[in-house]
């Protein structure tokens, strides 16, 4: 059992505030990401949670047992950094087992492990090569294996894929993910990058500003987040924001976007944000997908309206439409063969049953 | 442009042939290079080459310098204990203070760099004055310190209780005395490159040495010590001929004393040839060094390609 448990973390730099007291809970063989933008506290949590920052205040519990004063060679967990951080003096062999030969392990058990994790990371040609000798994606394995080798209660890993390029960085991802199907271990895994934390998290902490926006599984954070930060940061094109003002007629509601566009709040929502009429500072959060071209057939809950096209990029399977709102920009994906023309007043369907709802003063959504 | 090929058309086949020659001669870069490079080459010839030849040549005439005696003056040499005496004192000289320079300037370099960054420029700079003081100057001062009857040593022992000690005076107190001086003359070299060497040494490094398990001691032999190889063979490298050629302060100090005990290869060559008159046995003395030092620089350079950077 290695679940991992923070308790009111706080890590202060000299007064700077890094991390300002988060709480997370992490089950055994659970794969965690925390992600957020730089500077946000992300890898501070993650170097806590290794030992390699003290804490300044909270509690950090590995597999039930307390180990704020715990040096990390003692914790039992193993980490994955940036640059990887391989001895450039020991070949590939001796990288993966330092950590066994360390511990002392019987030498043909270290035989016997570092084969089978050559063999599962592809890497057994390499054994006997020094990591000035191989490729990033290779010195990425080689660092991984030497964590796997350890069998180690945690995995760690600090923003691994940062430094390989577009097309590797993909690749990897499914390698992390295949061998985290095989290995089940607890892993937390840091990353900026919300695309690489939605396709390997089983749930994803999202952080900002030292603090914990939102826990969830990647579903959970699309679909429903918590705050307009969430909101904003996962998905990409990233969700359309529109000031709006909430009217109710006549036991309707209606979101007022623009002088003469006004759309109506789908009935399953109604109850939901009847108390928030009139009120100022309100958006209403919308992602590309759910503003389309219009259809043949008009679902309850969608409502056409028509803007001026300004921009289109044709991305081959769709084609990305952009327009101003209110002075800000929006973005709708269309279907290519709805054909729409920079320039020209175009019809577009607004599927308003994904809508948020958000109080731009607290950033909460409603 | 015109007229000059016309004019090259016109001149006779070997002018024409030498002409090309030269420019063919000029277009290849080697040769410009080597011209280029030509002064700095004329500069070591008169100044190393060619005194190493003379000197050569020199250690093989008889004192007087009137007829050449082959390896006489060698022949000789081998036949004087003195001789063997200064081969091992210079060695245990230059051995002993090269060991004990790269310890103390290891182990301090670790405290330097360990000091927070604000502090550490007035402590690098305050190491560093042992080794920017004129040894001449210092090694006068470290003579006074070692007088039997004035001096602070003998004074702080007397004051605790002890006799004092012979520093110059004592074939054995002597010869610690020289490695001493020149210990504190040469560790800030050796301070100074390690620290270099340890500021290039990636944090990372030690901190997944700390993930996989090592304690301090471990993380200075598996991690600090390997990316510290190169440089480590190189300044001790260094610092083995400089403390082999060392003259100023064995000179100052004890000028050899007591009884030629301290002697190093630099300053009985200097006795013998400067002092005693006989330039050939100064000579063929002074060139004792260099098989010596042959010798350790292939040992300690032999690694260092293979090494290469291997980051």
């Amino acid at each position: 059992m290695a679940q991992v448990n923070l308790r009111k973390i706080v890590k202060d730099y000299d007064d700077v505030p890094a991390v300002r007291g988060i709480d997370l809970d992490i089950a055994d063989k659970e794969f965690v990401v925390l992600v957020g933008p730089s500077g946000c506290g992300k890898t501070t949590t993650l170097r806590m949670i290794a030992g390699l920052e003290d804490i300044t205040d909270g509690e950090i519990l590995i597999g039930g047992d307390l180990v704020n004063d715990v040096p990390p060679k003692d914790r039992d967990i193993a980490m994955v950094f940036q640059n990887y951080a391989l001895y450039p003096h020991m070949t590939v062999h001796e990288n993966m087992s330092f950590g066994l030969r360390l511990k002392k392990v019987p030498k043909d058990e270290i035989q016997r492990r570092v084969k089978a994790v050559a063999g599962i990371l592809g890497i057994g040609e390499l054994l006997e090569r020094k990591p000035k000798q191989l490729s990033g994606g290779q010195r990425q394995r080689v660092a991984m294996g030497r964590a796997i080798v350890r069998n180690p209660k945690v995995f760690l890993f600090d923003e691994p894929l940062s430094n390989l390029d577009a097309k590797l960085r993909v690749h990897m991802r499914t390698e992390i993910k295949k061998v985290h199907q095989k290995v089940r271990t607890t892993t937390v895994y840091v990353t900026h990058d919300q695309v690489e934390a939605m396709t390997l998290a089983d749930r994803v902490v999202v952080m900002n500003a030292g603090l914990i926006e939102q826990v969830g599984t990647p579903h959970e954070l699309y679909h429903s987040p918590a705050t307009i930060f969430v909101a904003g940061f996962i998905g990409s094109p990233a969700m359309n924001m529109m000031r709006c003002g909430l009217e109710e007629s006549a036991g309707a509601l209606r979101l007022r976007l623009h002088g003469d566009i006004s759309l109506p709040v789908p009935a399953e929502r109604v109850a939901r944000y009847r108390s928030h009429v009139g009120k100022a500072n309100l958006l209403l959060g919308l992602r590309p997908e759910h503003l389309t071209e219009t259809r043949a057939q008009t679902l309850p809950g969608q409502a056409p309206f028509d803007v001026t096209v300004e921009v289109t990029e044709p991305l081959g399977m769709e084609t990305l439409v952009f327009f101003s709102l209110n002075g800000g920009e929006v973005c709708a994906r269309t279907n290519p063969s709805a054909n729409l023309q920079p320039g020209k007043r175009a019809p577009l369907l607004a599927d308003l049953r994904y809508m948020h709802l958000i109080d731009e003063a607290s950033g909460r959504v409603l | 442009m015109a007229s000059g090929i016309a004019a090259e058309a016109a001149a006779p086949l070997p002018a024409t042939r030498r002409r090309s020659t030269r420019r063919r001669f000029v277009r290849r870069k080697s040769w410009i290079a080597f011209l280029m490079a030509l002064p700095l080459i004329a500069l070591i010839g008169a100044l190393v080459v060619y005194p190493a030849f003379y000197s050569l040549y020199l250690a093989m005439l008889n004192k007087g310098m009137e007829h050449f005696v082959g390896l006489g003056n060698f022949s000789f040499l081998f036949r004087r204990d003195l001789f063997w005496m200064v081969v091992k004192q210079s060695v245990i000289f230059a051995v002993s203070a090269v060991i004990f320079k790269a310890l103390i300037g290891f182990v301090v370099a670790h405290f330097v760099h360990n000091i927070p960054a604000k502090g550490q420029r007035k402590w690098r700079g305050m190491l560093l004055v042992p080794w920017v003081i004129p040894p001449a100057m210092s090694t006068l001062a470290w003579f006074w310190l070692f007088d039997p009857s004035y001096s602070a040593f003998n004074w702080v022992l007397s004051r605790i209780g002890l006799h004092g000690v012979p520093w110059l005076g004592d074939p054995l107190w002597a010869r610690f005395s020289v490695i001493l001086v020149n210990v504190w003359y040469g560790a800030p070299f050796f301070l100074i490159m390690y620290l270099a060497a340890l500021k290039s040494v990636p944090e990372q490094l030690y901190e997944a040495a700390a993930i996989d398990g090592a304690n301090w001691w471990q993380k200075i032999w598996y991690v600090t010590l390997p990316m510290m190889r190169n440089i480590i063979a190189i300044t001790v490298l260094f610092s083995l001929i400089v403390t082999f050629a060392n003259f100023d302060i064995v000179r100052i100090l004890t000028n050899g004393g007591p009884i030629d005990q301290t002697h190093v290869f630099a300053t009985w060559a200097f006795q013998l040839g400067i002092e005693g008159g006989d330039l050939p046995l100064g000579a063929c003395v002074s060139l004792f060094m260099f098989p010596i030092l042959g010798v350790a620089a292939y040992f300690i350079l032999r690694d260092i390609n293979r090494r290469g950077n291997e980051a």
